[in-house]
C-alpha cells in the first residue's frame, strides 16, 4: 500500500470540504473492506484518505412516516440483527445475511456497500473500468467474460454492478441521500448507478465532494418482497445471479410489482416487461415462468457467459414465487 | 542459494539459546536501515473547524490488547494485522490472503470479529482488541482450543488460530447454534487442509457442555 495522509473529521460539512472538488487525491474510508484490497492491489492510490466514521449522525437507524432510515455508516452486521429490519423487511434480512462473511459484515457499511467498485478482475488488475488494449480492442469482449454483463453490455462497461443488497433495496422502493458542498439531494437508489461510456467515468452518480449520508425505505407492510441469489459456493462467494422481488396484491392478483436482477448488468437491473407480464395476474408457476422469460428477452450474452442468461431466468422465478408464498422458499 | 541458507536449521536456535531470533534478526536490520521519522499531527482548516492530518510519515499510536497498552510509531497505512505480528509480537494472528478472504487474520474488536487485515491500526486505536495470544489462560487451554485438540480440528494448524477466535466469537453470539447456525457462521474462514469437519464437531463439543 502506498503511503498516505489520514484525517478523520468529525462533521459532514468537515468531511466534504477535506474531499475537494477533483477524484483520485482522496478517498473516503468507512468500512474500509473494498478500499483497503483496491489499495493493496494499487489500483487506487489516494494521497489523503478521509475516515468518516467519526461523523456520528451517519450512524444508526430510525422509523418515521416517510420510513426506515438507514445512517450510511451502519454496518451489515448491525442491520441484519435489526429487528425493524427483520419484521418489516424480511428479504431485506435476508440478503444482508447471505452477504459476503461474518467478519466482513461487522466492518462493511451500508453506503460503502452501495460505493463498492465492480468486481470484474481486469478492473481489480489494474486495466481499468472499461478495459482496453493499445490498439483500442475491448479487452472483456473477447478475453475472459464468464462473470460479466448479458444485459446493458452495449458500450464499453461490460462489469456487473456488485452489491449483492442493492436489488432488493430498489424493489422496495428505497431512496438514497447525498450532501455535498451545495447541499442534499435525494436519488431513487437505481438513479444512483450509471453505466460509464469513457474511462474516468465512475458508475456512481457521486461527485467527488458528496459523501452518501443516508438510505431511505418506504413502508412495505402491505408489501410481499423476497431476495434470491445464485452463488457457485454456498456462501461468501460473489453471486452469478441476484433477484430482487416487491408485489403488492389485490385479493389473489398482482396490483404492482417491483422486479430488480442484479449480477447481469452494469448497474442494478429493473425489468418493466417482467412487471408487465405479472401485473393482474395470479401467481403461479407458468405466470412467475412467463415473467422471468420477458426479463432476459432483451438479454445479449459475451463469449463466455451465456450460461448466466439461464441463471438469471430461474433466479427471478424462484424469487417471484417466494415472494408470493410470503417469502418461504 | 541463499534461500536454502535461511532454510537450514541454526544449531544455536534452539527456545534456550541466547541466540539472536530470525524475527529479532530482522527487526534489528529494519532499525539500522530506516531511521524512523515521527511527526505530530498537521493541523488544517476545514469548513472552519481544525481537523488533525495524521501520516504520510510515522506518527505515534496506542492500542489496548487484550488488556494491555501498547504503544508505536506506526504510518497510517500499516494494517492492525501488521501492527499486531511486527510491532507487538503478537503472531498468532495470520497473514494469509492480506485481503479479507480467509479469516486466518480474525480479532475480536470491541468483542466483534474481524478481519485483521482489513482495518488500519490507526482506526484500532483506542478499541478493545482482543487476538488468540489471551485464551490460554496460565498454560491452560481455553474451552474451543482444546476442543480443536479432542477433535482433531486442524491439520497444518495455519488457519486454527483465526478459526479459534471466530468460534469464540459465533459461540458468544449463538450459545445454543443448529449445525445450520454452525455452517453459516463459520464460513468467513477458509481451512485449505478441509478439517470442517472436525471444527463442526468442536463446536458443538464446547457448545453442549458451555465455554
Amino acid at each position: 500500500m502506498r503511503p498516505f495522509e489520514y484525517v478523520s473529521p468529525n462533521t459532514r460539512s468537515q468531511a466534504i470540504s477535506l474531499l475537494g472538488a477533483s477524484r483520485g487525491n482522496a478517498e473516503i474510508l468507512a468500512g474500509g473492506t473494498d478500499l483497503l484490497t483496491l489499495m493493496k492491489d494499487d489500483v487506487v492510490a489516494p494521497k489523503r484518505l478521509i475516515n468518516i466514521k467519526g461523523i456520528n449522525d451517519l450512524h444508526g437507524v430510525s422509523s418515521n412516516a416517510q420510513g426506515f432510515h438507514i445512517g450510511a455508516l451502519t454496518t451489515l452486521g448491525d442491520l441484519a440483527d435489526d429487528a425493524t429490519v427483520r419484521q418489516n423487511y424480511p428479504a431485506l434480512a435476508e440478503a444482508l445475511a447471505e452477504a459476503a462473511s461474518p467478519q466482513i459484515r461487522n466492518l462493511a457499511t451500508l453506503g460503502g456497500n452501495l460505493c463498492q467498485r465492480p468486481r470484474c478482475w481486469y478492473f481489480r488488475n489494474g486495466f481499468g473500468l472499461l478495459p482496453k488494449n493499445e490498439t483500442g480492442k475491448e479487452l472483456v469482449a473477447e478475453g475472459e467474460n464468464r462473470y460479466h454483463a448479458i444485459l446493458g453490455n452495449e458500450g464499453p462497461a461490460k462489469f456487473v454492478s456488485p452489491s449483492t443488497l442493492v436489488p432488493i433495496l430498489v424493489a422496495y422502493g428505497a431512496k438514497i441521500r447525498l450532501e455535498g458542498p451545495k447541499g442534499k439531494r435525494e436519488l431513487p437508489l437505481e438513479k444512483f448507478f450509471v453505466i460509464p461510456k469513457n474511462e474516468g467515468e465512475r458508475e456512481h452518480d457521486l461527485r467527488p465532494n458528496e459523501i452518501v449520508t443516508e438510505v431511505v425505505i418506504p413502508p412495505a407492510s402491505d408489501v410481499r418482497a423476497a431476495h434470491y441469489e445464485i452463488r457457485q459456493k454456498e456462501i461468501f462467494d460473489w453471486p452469478l445471479a441476484v433477484a430482487g422481488v416487491a408485489l403488492k396484491m389485490r385479493g389473489s392478483n398482482v396490483q404492482s410489482a417491483r422486479i430488480v436482477m442484479g449480477y447481469v448488468a452494469p448497474v442494478p437491473w429493473p425489468s418493466p416487461e417482467a412487471e408487465q407480464a405479472l401485473v393482474g395476474q395470479p401467481i403461479n408457476k407458468d405466470t412467475a415462468q412467463r415473467a422471468a422469460e420477458a426479463a432476459l428477452t432483451n438479454a445479449k450474452p459475451l463469449s463466455h457467459n451465456a450460461y448466466k442468461v439461464q441463471l438469471a431466468r430461474v433466479a427471478l422465478r424462484r424469487a417471484i414465487l417466494k415472494a408470493a408464498s410470503g417469502g418461504v422458499s | 542459494m541463499r534461500d536454502e541458507d535461511e532454510n537450514q536449521k541454526n544449531p544455536n536456535d534452539s527456545p534456550e539459546s541466547p541466540g539472536v531470533s530470525r524475527r529479532d534478526f530482522l527487526k534489528i536490520s529494519g532499525i539500522s536501515v530506516a531511521v524512523p521519522l515521527v511527526a505530530g499531527p498537521r493541523v488544517i482548516k476545514a469548513a472552519g473547524q481544525e481537523v488533525r492530518v495524521y501520516g504520510p510519515g510515522k506518527v505515534p499510536m496506542e492500542f489496548a490488547i487484550n488488556g494491555k497498552n501498547y504503544k508505536a510509531n506506526l504510518e497510517p497505512r500499516v494494517t492492525l494485522l501488521d501492527a499486531l505480528r511486527d510491532e507487538f509480537e503478537l503472531t498468532g494472528a495470520k497473514r494469509v490472503c492480506d485481503r479479507a478472504e480467509c479469516g486466518a487474520c480474525t480479532v475480536l474488536v470491541d468483542n466483534k470479529p474481524v478481519y485483521a487485515c482489513a482495518m488500519l491500526a490507526i482506526e484500532a486505536q483506542h478499541k478493545a482488541i482482543t487476538t488468540v495470544e489471551s485464551l490460554t489462560r496460565d498454560g491452560k487451554l481455553h474451552p474451543i482450543q482444546q476442543a480443536f485438540v479432542d477433535n482433531d480440528a486442524s491439520q497444518c494448524g495455519f488457519c486454527t488460530p483465526g478459526f479459534v477466535v471466530a468460534c469464540k466469537a459465533f459461540l458468544d453470539k449463538h450459545p445454543h447454534p443448529t449445525p445450520e447456525d454452525i455452517r453459516r457462521g463459520l464460513s468467513g474462514n477458509l481451512c485449505r487442509c478441509g478439517t470442517y469437519a472436525g471444527i463442526r464437531k468442536a463446536i458443538a463439543q464446547v457448545a453442549q457442555k458451555g465455554a
